[in-house]
């Protein structure tokens, strides 16, 4: 809602957040200290998480043979939570692309990467992506040659995806940080790749 | 726990059917055949935990790989394109 000062009338789903909110915190379920400290930590969720991820595996090959083992746990030894999900870490190669999607709903590593945007949710992404891959990654900028494999994970139950894209040349002797910063948030979904410059 | 009675490089089929509530087998799938990729351990069953009750026992869960050329008719890419799911065993069979 566009808060210009004048009075606007709740949309139905602010108006049933606000009913349960209330008769949560009415009923002594939750606190309202508590419903705020959630909002924070889920506000301080970024993709700069997802990239240190990343730029661990660019660097350390054992550390990256973990994280394709096990996401979750390769997470939790950089002291990131990934609570009961599972993580299942794909590896784009010379040969091959990977992309996430959740026909279903809107599954996303918010662990790793925060809030998902307003497009991954979107019912054309949702529907196009797993019919059409090249159609959509190609709206994005993204053409994938005819000779690459395209991998495409819907993620309809318990896990949860994280791309892990291919380190860009020119990128010799980066340190972590330097890598993490060319690792973005649709590198990580797979609509993007990084790039050095 | 439900025993896994599938392993990596089976085929299976996804069940063509289409009861009420909630199920996370999408419809695009549905009657669809593929090779599993990997088990992914055992969960709540989502239709029962829906339901308010306990989702056990857990069923598998697998990630099975379908080619997309299978999948849409008038597919257009490398032939070699595949798609990912993850559904759960009472799904395949």
């Amino acid at each position: 809602m566009k808060d210009n000062g004048s009075y606007q009338p709740y949309s139905y789903f602010q108006l049933m957040e606000v009913s349960l909110r209330e008769l949560l915190v009415e009923k002594g379920i939750v606190t309202e200290t508590q419903v705020a400290e959630e909002v924070a930590a889920m506000r301080m969720r970024t993709p700069a998480i997802g990239a240190k991820v990343v730029a661990r595996a660019w660097v350390d090959d054992s550390y990256k043979q973990k994280l394709l083992e096990n996401g979750s746990r390769a997470c939790e030894e950089l002291g990131i939570e990934v609570a009961a999900l599972k993580l299942v870490v794909v590896e784009n190669t010379p040969s091959t692309h990977n992309v996430v999607v959740c026909t279903l709903c809107s599954c996303y590593p918010r662990m790793l990467l925060g809030i998902p945007p307003e497009w991954y949710k979107s019912r054309s992404y949702r529907s196009r992506t797993v019919s059409e891959p090249r159609a959509v990654l190609a709206e994005f900028g993204l053409r994938i040659d005819e000779n690459m494999k395209i991998r495409v994970h819907d993620s309809t139950a318990d896990m949860r995806y994280l791309v892990l894209p291919m380190r860009p040349a020119g990128t010799d002797g980066w340190n972590e940080e330097r890598l993490a910063a060319v690792v973005t948030r649709d590198c990580m979904i797979g609509v993007a790749v990084p790039k050095s410059s | 726990m439900v025993e896994a009675r599938f392993k990596p490089g089976d085929r299976v089929k996804v069940r063509k059917a289409y009861p009420l509530g909630h199920i996370r087998t999408p419809f695009y799938i549905r009657g669809h055949s593929g090779v599993i990729e990997r088990i992914c351990g055992a969960f709540g069953n989502p239709e029962e935990l829906a339901q308010q009750r306990s989702g056990e026992p857990k069923q598998p869960l697998y990630r099975v790989r379908f080619v997309q050329n299978e999948v849409w008719p008038a597919y257009k890419g490398n032939p070699e394109d595949v798609l990912e799911v993850e559904i759960f065993q009472h799904w395949l069979e």
